[in-house]
């Protein structure tokens, strides 16, 4: 009984986590078509910067902020210099996100070396919590919290406001988007700069779980391309129904057969691939 | 000054006859440098060992001015990044542009393997750092000596130390879903059985894992301890997470080689204190050729060596030492290999030799993690003097068995 308590805990704070991962991730493949390949570096330079700013204000909150902000910047950056001269070859977008992630992986093993780096949890987060005789770290129910309460803050973000709605419509059409006057240009970059800003704090908020280390964004990105192939491009919904179903996968799945765990995490992809397409949520797109 | 077409004209003349004067004033092969190779990895997650790796190896020569055997030697770089492929690429850079005359490396056990062809093919004597177990047992390649030690060399021996010395009668293990892991899981698990000991939970998560969570809740808690084979950075992100779930004083940890490096230590805190783990070297060695390197490692880039750093600090002395027994002659290989595999050097981890098939017979360090002038080190306990590859087993009964693997020794005493 403990066991399949503390498993579907488990599940429940990894789903969180693979939210904050992928619901940038699914935004910008959704409004702008390409699978941003550097979704894993932004994600892992959140935690990096995270480190930086632990390292000077033991104040784990500020840290996600400074990270989610100049991570945001260098998304921002990244889609006006690089990606906005390739409009339209998508390909070509997608090997220049290739690209920047190698950049972005050596250029963080200069500045902060190839050692693993931990980041502190708040002190009140970091004993387990205890409940009669399960024990379960405090601070992965934080990490599930914060996932929910990103996901209400964006579901309000692209359901209840004018962005938000313009943001859907370029999903759903974008030439009528267009023909109807909406500046799908500035939405490329204000989606973006959201989609980096949600890695980079979701880097530092996995930190004291992941630690910040070499090779976090090269394990990150798989897991953030299975929750949109699975959840659907584009959808919020996709995205979050996604993180769970893979989260409870990919721990029970380890647990009772280890020997297969990475088959099944990539089975249920291929199967709603070869059955639907668009993924469980996601719309036609034109 | 313009640089007129004369001039040039003129220059590239002088460089011309000036080279031409060169070639019969040329020194004869004895006088030339030594080109040394190192295969290393500064790039990618393995890149904290492999510049560590450069940083030792080019202390090393500094220290001994850029002269082994009264010769001066080059050495070359290249970078892996830990994948197989390129370590070959860039082996045959080093070979064919380079032309290096030895090679010291690679560190992982895949690119040694996908390196063992060409090294057989270009006879060039290597100096590896990588610990795949069969390079130097069931299909040894005679290009190949290694003064660190196979995967389960050190496993084997604390196996021992937790059945005899600690008196652990079930233990768990756990470790990276590589050869590198599997080895030395199977060391360790074969020593203990066979000394009378129980392992009664295995588990291998994916080299990749992003989160110990699964592995974790499974931990059973009525063993004595758990011995971990990790590699890099798991072993760090595993224990945090065991601290996390309150497994921290319930279950006795005690690590392989690679699993509380130096390295690994430096981020971390009072929570490692006390663990015990089994290396071929530690920082803390009392012999004054180690005190001598810890001291000006640490001076010159402010912390303490560990594995990878001794590693080719120990490769560069078995190089000397082979070096002086021929005289600096390099260039008759056969009797290099010879020399190489025949000499016994006092190294930073202590004496070293090798057997036939190239792999080192040296100390095992026991080692406890402590605080000391303010900093975690591994402390030495207790030294096994002198262990083979094949610990206290008759060789050739040995190498009669499949090499060590996820199903090789049988796990018998599993429970659930």
């Amino acid at each position: 009984m403990q066991f399949w308590i503390i498993q579907t805990l488990n599940s429940l704070a990894l789903g969180g986590l693979l939210f904050l991962l992928a619901a940038g991730f699914s935004l910008i493949f959704g409004l702008m078509r390409i699978a941003n390949l550097t979704h894993g570096s932004l994600f892992m330079l959140g935690a990096y910067v995270g480190v930086t700013v632990l390292a000077i204000v033991p104040n784990l909150w500020l840290a996600a902020l400074i990270a989610g902000v100049s991570v945001a910047v260098f998304g921002g950056l990244l889609e006006r210099l690089l990606l906005r001269p390739l409009a339209g070859n998508a390909l070509g977008q997608v090997l220049v996100t290739l690209g920047v992630s190698f950049i972005v992986a050596d250029l963080c093993l200069v500045i902060w070396g190839g050692d693993p780096i931990p980041l502190t949890a708040p002190s009140s987060l970091q004993r387990p919590l205890v409940i009669g005789s399960i024990a379960f770290p405090a601070y992965r129910l934080f990490v599930l919290g914060v996932a929910i309460v990103t996901a209400i803050a964006l579901h309000v973000l692209m359901d209840r406001t004018r962005l938000g709605a313009m943001i859907r419509a370029g999903v759903d059409d974008m030439p009528m988007a267009r023909a109807v006057g909406i500046p799908v240009s500035k939405l490329f970059t204000f989606v973006f700069c959201l989609g980096a800003a949600l890695a980079g704090a979701g880097g530092v908020i996995a930190g004291p779980i992941m630690s910040a280390y070499p090779g976090l964004d090269a394990d990150m990105l798989p897991l953030a391309l299975i929750v949109v192939i699975l959840g659907g491009v584009g959808s919020l919904l996709g995205a979050f129904v996604g993180s769970f179903i893979i989260a409870f996968i990919y721990t029970f799945g380890s647990a009772l057969l280890p020997d297969l765990a990475y088959v099944i995490l990539f089975l249920p992809m291929i199967a709603v691939i070869a059955f639907r397409p668009r993924g469980l949520f996601g719309r036609q797109i034109s | 000054m313009t640089f007129t077409r004369r001039r040039f004209v003129k220059t590239a003349g002088g460089a011309l006859a000036l080279s031409t004067v060169g070639v019969p004033l040329r020194a004869s092969a004895q006088s030339e440098p030594i080109r040394i190779g190192l295969m290393t990895v500064k790039t990618g997650p393995l890149a904290s060992g492999g510049i560590d790796m450069e940083r030792a190896l080019t202390q090393f020569l500094k220290e001994h001015n850029n002269t082994l055997a009264g010769r001066k030697v080059e050495l070359f770089v290249g970078d892996s990044a830990g994948v197989p492929a390129q370590a070959r690429t860039k082996l045959q850079e080093l070979v064919e542009r380079d032309k290096i005359q030895v090679l010291i490396g690679p560190l992982a056990t895949a690119e040694a393997l996908a390196s063992d062809d060409y090294i057989r093919q270009q006879q060039l004597p290597t100096l590896s750092v990588a610990a795949a177990e069969d390079m130097t047992q069931r299909n040894p390649n005679p290009w190949f000596v290694r003064g660190t030690s196979t995967s389960s060399q050190s496993a084997q021996a604390l196996a021992d130390y937790c059945y005899q010395t600690l008196k652990y009668k079930r233990m768990a293990t756990i470790a990276d879903d590589i050869a590198y892991g599997q080895e030395m899981c199977g060391g360790f698990q074969r020593v203990f059985e066979d000394e009378g000991g129980k392992i009664v939970q295995k588990m291998f998560p994916p080299l990749t894992v992003p989160d110990y969570a699964t592995y974790l809740a499974q931990q059973k808690t009525n063993i004595d301890g758990i011995f971990l084979g990790f590699a890099g950075s798991n072993g760090f992100r595993w224990y945090k997470q065991f601290n996390e779930y309150g497994l921290k004083g319930k279950v006795n940890v005690v690590g392989g080689m690679t699993a509380f490096d130096e390295a690994v230590l430096r981020n971390m805190g009072d929570e490692a204190l006390g663990i015990i783990t089994a290396c071929w070297y530690s920082a803390g060695i009392d012999n004054p050729l180690n005190k001598k390197f810890v001291t000006a490692f640490r001076n010159e880039w402010k912390y303490d060596p560990g594995f990878y750093a001794a590693a080719t600090y120990v490769e560069g002395a078995v190089l000397e030492g082979a070096l002086i027994a021929v005289n600096g002659k390099i260039e008759d290989k056969h009797a290099f290999m010879k020399a190489l595999r025949g000499i016994k050097v006092d190294t930073v981890r202590g004496p070293v030799s090798f057997d036939v098939y190239g792999n080192v017979v040296g100390n095992v360090y026991i080692r406890k993690v402590e605080r000391k002038e303010g900093r975690l080190v591994n402390t030495v306990i207790y030294t096994y003097p002198n262990v083979s590859q094949f610990w206290k087993y008759e060789e050739r009964e040995f190498l009669k068995n499949p090499v060590y693997s996820r199903d090789w020794p049988p796990a018998k005493n599993l429970e659930n």
